[in-house]
């Protein structure tokens, strides 16, 4: 759309910028302000450079966080997006059945994260969750409490049962945008299943599928309530990721300096890949726009 | 068939070589679309998401005792009295009072600030109109780890603790982005040529604004006005720390119980089946537009 210059457009934009400015400039400062002082309590602060970030990046809790953090966020990746994916492409395209599905995989997706933390906790127990129950049955020795491989299986199939049904929306709203020409045409061509996805479905599915890759990749990057209600960062360390090390050591320990200065490395990383995701959109959206005049 | 008879009757309308068409479309979709055992993949899923709120719902029914008892698959003598402890004690039903309070006010405070501003950047280029953009996207994505310790200070600061105000507030970081982001999409979708017209006729901006545009993006602004809504549900960190008594979400008065010692675990699930119902009740209302407030308008 053709926008005409206007920079009276300001005044509408200021209440909502006034409003944010709140919420995030004004308690980022106190972050920074944090992240470069020190104090001994009674209010009284010292200036300690870049101290607490060097203290951080040299530390291996922090790293070890991170590391922990990664490798959460990159499992989950590779069962969402190709579940997601299968899921999508086999999902009714018409009839009673869409309305059915689409509410019923929507249902996590609105359900309090703490609860979800809570289902999972009661869902996983031994003695009185039917998951752990029936793995015991099995002959599995699953217990979650104090087995770290066990809590990261639980943390991850939680991950994968909250938030898969996104992608499987996000897909399934791609999917339902192909023209049926194109279809059409495959069949004609005597195309494969094959070829209809990787040469049809997928080139059309890319920009929601980059979406949703970027928003699993930043919501699993910032986790903090479901696995801490489960297990509460534990066994040990072991699930232990960065926000809730962050609130550990903010909020549990009080050590407000290098909680700082983490808080300011992780909002950088965020800062970068919120980036990618808006050069990635509006890419997208001038290359669509583009089209549309053309076509 | 439809192909014969559109063969032969050499006058074959474009109607019927397009219903033939339709016909041919259909068989190859059920042929080629999706494989024979295609609905077993999305039931199975379906069934795996089922199962964690089958057990929470069945628990909610049961008495403590049956609980922690042998395992049952059905309550053996479904009880309401979990129920009945919440609707009957205080402390557990002002938790709902609390988290509704604070999520209406949050929804009515982003809506309303982001309706105008969303309008200016989908009608108007000015100057920073991209960085500001960008920046309210940044908003969306923060940790809330990261804002919970200073919003505890800035707020005690202005005595605001414990106050469904200062919640509403709080969770406007990651809504009012939102609620822009989503409006922008939907009012991108309206032609510019509405607006000039209107502006002919004589309409003045504030009543073509509200006589006419609010009206064309008001399933928009229900999309937006149910994600803030659901965001602020869903959120517990932030609420749960600039809260103590007075204002206490219901989500934190159940972690609260499970840290307790004596664990009441049909109390515990009756609670949790309680804030799934607002999700379950409103999302029949925005089933086609899940994907679109998720990935924030752009799909």
């Amino acid at each position: 759309m053709n926008k005409t210059w206007n920079n009276k457009a300001w005044f509408m934009v200021l209440p909502v910028l006034f409003l944010v400015a709140i919420s995030a400039i004004i308690p980022l400062m106190t972050v920074v302000n944090y992240s470069v002082q020190d104090t001994f309590g009674n209010n009284e602060f010292f200036w300690a450079g870049a101290e607490w970030f060097e203290e951080m990046l040299t530390s291996d809790r922090f790293w070890a966080a991170m590391g922990r953090n990664l490798l959460f966020s990159g499992i989950v990746l590779l069962i969402e997006i190709p579940l997601g994916i299968l899921i999508a492409l086999n999902m009714p395209k018409s009839g009673w059945g869409v309305p059915v599905c689409l509410v019923l995989m929507a249902l996590p997706l609105l359900i309090p994260w703490n609860v979800v933390g809570t289902i999972w906790q009661v869902f996983g127990r031994v003695d009185i969750g039917l998951l752990g129950y029936a793995l015991r049955e099995v002959g599995v020795d699953y217990n979650y409490v104090s087995d770290p491989f066990d809590a990261w299986v639980t943390v991850i199939v939680m991950d994968v049962w909250h938030w898969t049904s996104l992608v499987v929306l996000l897909c399934y709203a791609g999917l339902v945008s192909i023209p049926d020409a194109y279809y059409q045409a495959a069949k004609i061509d005597g195309a494969s299943r094959w070829a209809v996805f990787r040469y049809i479905q997928l080139p059309k599915m890319n920009r929601v599928l980059l979406i949703a890759v970027l928003l699993r990749f930043m919501d699993s990057f910032m986790i903090y309530t479901e696995p801490f209600v489960v297990t509460g960062g534990g066994p040990g360390n072991s699930t232990t990721f960065l926000s809730i090390d962050l609130v550990k050591m903010a909020v549990g320990q009080f050590d407000i300096g290098p909680a700082a200065a983490m808080s300011i490395i992780y909002f950088l990383i965020i800062l970068l890949l919120s980036w990618v995701f808006y050069t990635v959109m509006t890419n997208y959206d001038a290359a669509s726009d583009g089209e549309r005049r053309d076509g | 068939m439809a192909d014969l008879t559109a063969r032969d009757s050499f006058a074959g309308t474009a109607a019927a070589s397009s219903a033939s068409d339709d016909a041919t479309m259909r068989r190859m979709r059920r042929r080629g679309g999706a494989s024979r055992l295609g609905w077993l993949i999305p039931t199975l899923y379906i069934l795996f998401l089922m199962l964690p709120i089958y057990w929470l719902v069945n628990m909610s029914f049961k008495t403590n005792a049956e609980i922690l008892g042998p395992i049952t698959f059905l309550p053996a003598e479904p009880t309401l009295r979990n129920y009945a402890v919440i609707f009957t004690d205080p402390s557990w039903y002002k938790g709902y009072i609390n988290s509704i309070i604070y999520v209406v006010m949050n929804t009515v405070i982003s809506v309303a600030v982001a309706l105008p501003a969303a309008y200016a950047f989908s009608r108007y280029r000015f100057l920073g109109d991209k960085h500001l953009f960008f920046w309210l996207l940044t908003n969306r994505m923060a940790p809330p780890a990261v804002f919970a310790l200073p919003f505890f200070q800035l707020y005690s600061a202005f005595g605001l603790i414990d106050t469904h105000i200062a919640v509403a507030l709080a969770h406007c970081l990651f809504n009012v982005p939102l609620a822009v982001w989503i409006l922008e999409g939907f009012m991108s979708g309206v032609p510019k040529e509405i607006d000039e017209t209107a502006y002919i006729d004589g309409y003045s901006f504030p009543r073509f604004f509200v006589k006419i545009f609010m009206p064309l993006i008001a399933s928009g602004i229900g999309v937006a006005a149910f994600f803030c809504f659901m965001f602020s549900w869903v959120e517990l960190l932030i609420a749960r720390t600039l809260t103590t008594t007075d204002a206490k979400p219901i989500a934190a008065i159940m972690t609260r119980t499970v840290s307790a010692s004596g664990l009441d675990w049909g109390v515990l699930a009756a609670a949790g089946v309680l804030t799934i119902i607002p999700g379950a009740l409103v999302i029949w209302f925005v089933r086609n537009y899940i994907a679109k407030g998720f990935a924030l308008g752009r799909v």
